[in-house]
């Protein structure tokens, strides 16, 4: 068999994965609570404080007190210590910890792991959380953390890379978004709309970074160039902040203060030859197999396809990176995405596909994604900035260009 | 010289020190050290392990050799820093991605390429810089 030979075909095999029927996971669990700390670019508090923040918002939102949760679920590099973390939220007996790597493609997998957890029974009430000083403290993006990368577990090839200068988190995207237009042909003039629809979202988000900062297409084509082809405004937006949600079985969310919102499907990839967004030597850089897989096992679960898609919430670390998941998702095809977001109607409040509509990483904040799960959950119970009318079914992802993660919710 | 009481500035690494994370790196850049490119290749399936690993992922075999190639290949892709991220490099740079005629893609610099010339698809060929008396580096000039 050759290497991402599924993924080349586009012929996803249902028969090498689980039965869907012995799913624990799909609509037997529930997202019941979620809560945030004001979004900003120094927030001056320790990121054990903007935990604690969020969490105690997320349970009070569920009806909960702290006594009621008896599990916690964090990314492996947040950097709040646990056992502090456990202790200053006065959580008497947890009784279910677990921590996903990857970063931002761990995003929703922090929730597929808390929902496996009390779909198991090993725990009631799962917290899921993500708090993080990126804009004051230690940031990712500008690469001044390389040195960071080598500590616990370098990854393989950083030391084929760091040797020639190949040190930021954008030129790695860049190098795969360069490649990508060259082979279909896409056009830098047509680009932009993607941060434009994304900035007026922020505009009636009174809780985005960029909230009161319109930015129009001339500004986005006069905003300076980082990284060729990727300009600032392509990029997210650094932030102090955090974000909760509280998972638990559906049973037990029927008889809370907000109307459940279901997991429909919850999915995790890592395709052989995945790299942490410098993926080089898969068969085709311009692409997002991860992203593919994902979906394809998120429709596979729940029995839904891309037209059944209400409202998307796709993580976008910069412009590309979710537009590019719109081709793998399937709401576009092969190389169309730039064209899918010209003039921004397809994708606003009232459009095909309604897309990161509290404003997403780019303009509402970065907050690793979590943030994406809250505002999916607001939009399936009706109590959005940007409301999608009618909206009953929402897709979250994680990370592109990395082992990823996702999510489908439904009321 | 510092004065009692005063910090030493700090000393940044050159990132090519991080060049040999993993053992298995070791004699790839033992091979760049004499001037010449071999990749591991698998011993039973022939896949060609880019970067070094212990074991195959297509056959899960342990045995590999290393292969010399030809060190020619084509531009895939590149980027330019405008600034520098870190003091070892001096902007403008460039990072590119060499696709060898073999199949295997390695990022690099280029070698007496200007960042406005670079372009896809550029054929280019390897070429070897010292940095010290047991390490060099890579990179890719046009091809003859
Ligand atoms: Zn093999």
């Amino acid at each position: 068999m050759q290497m991402l030979e599924e993924y080349r075909t586009k012929s996803y095999r249902n028969d090498l994965r689980p039965p869907v029927d012995a799913n624990l996971v799909k609509d037997k669990t529930a997202i019941v609570g979620i809560g945030q700390t004001a979004y900003s670019r120094n927030a001056e508090r320790d990121e054990l404080d903007l935990a604690c923040e969020a969490i105690k918002k997320a349970v009070d939102d569920a009806g909960l007190t702290m006594a009621d949760i008896d599990g916690l679920e964090a990314l492996t590099l947040d950097r709040v210590s646990m056992p502090t973390l456990i202790g200053s939220l006065g959580i008497e007996n947890l009784r279910f910890t677990s921590e996903v790597s990857f970063g931002g493609g761990g995003a929703c997998a922090l929730v597929m792991h808390a929902a496996a957890a009390v779909a198991t029974g090993a725990a009631n009430y799962v917290v899921v959380y993500r708090a993080l000083n990126e804009a004051s403290g230690h940031r990712y993006g500008r690469g001044d953390g390389y040195a960071e990368y080598l500590t616990a577990a370098p990854t393989l090839h950083y030391g084929y890379y760091f040797p020639y200068g190949f040190l930021t988190p954008l030129s790695w995207a860049a190098m795969y978004t360069k490649r990508w237009m060259h082979e279909y042909g896409i056009k830098l003039e047509d680009t932009g709309w993607y941060s434009v629809v994304l900035r007026e979202y922020a505009q009636n988000n009174p809780d985005a970074i960029f909230y009161g900062k319109p930015l129009t297409i001339e500004g986005f084509h006069e905003s300076p160039m980082i990284s060729a082809p990727l300009r600032l405004y392509d990029c997210c937006v650094d932030t102090d902040g955090a974000a909760a949600v509280i998972v638990t079985t559906a049973d037990r969310a029927k008889d809370m203060p907000h109307a459940p919102v279901y997991i429909a499907a919850a999915a995790q990839s890592s395709p052989i030859e995945t790299e942490i967004q410098t993926s080089y030597n898969r068969p085709i850089v311009a692409g997002l197999p991860e992203t593919w897989y994902v979906g394809q096992e998120l429709y596979r679960q729940s029995g839904l396809g891309p037209a059944d898609i209400d409202v998307a919430q796709l993580y976008d670390p910069f412009s590309y990176g979710a537009m590019i998941q719109l081709e793998e998702l399937g709401f576009c095809g092969p190389g169309e995405c730039v064209d899918f977001c010209l003039g921004g109607d397809r994708i606003r409040v009232d459009g095909d596909l309604p897309l990161n509509t509290s404003g997403g990483l780019l303009s509402e904040a970065y907050i690793h994604g979590v943030n994406l799960v809250t505002e999916a959950v607001r939009q399936l119970r009706g109590t959005a900035y940007n409301q999608v009318a009618d909206a009953e079914t929402a897709i979250v992802t994680a990370g592109p260009g990395l082992p990823t993660s996702g999510l489908i919710l439904r009321k | 010289m510092t004065t009692p009481g005063e910090p030493e500035a700090p000393t940044v690494p050159h990132p090519a020190l991080w060049a040999v994370l993993y053992r298995s790196s070791t004699p790839f850049w033992e091979a760049v050290a004499r001037h010449e490119l071999s990749l591991q290749r698998c011993s039973g399936c022939k896949t060609w392990l880019m970067p070094p690993r212990p074991m195959c992922p297509r056959c899960q075999s342990a045995e590999s050799e290393w292969v010399p190639v030809s060190g020619r290949g084509k531009i895939h892709s590149w980027v330019t820093y405008p600034e520098s991220p870190h003091p070892a490099f001096e902007a403008p740079y460039s990072v590119i991605l060499v696709e060898l005629d073999e199949g295997v893609r390695l990022v690099s610099n280029p070698s007496g390429i200007a960042p406005e010339e670079l372009e896809m698809d550029m054929p280019v060929e390897v070429v070897f810089e010292d940095v010290s008396d047991d390490f060099a580096l890579y990179k890719f000039k046009r091809a003859g």
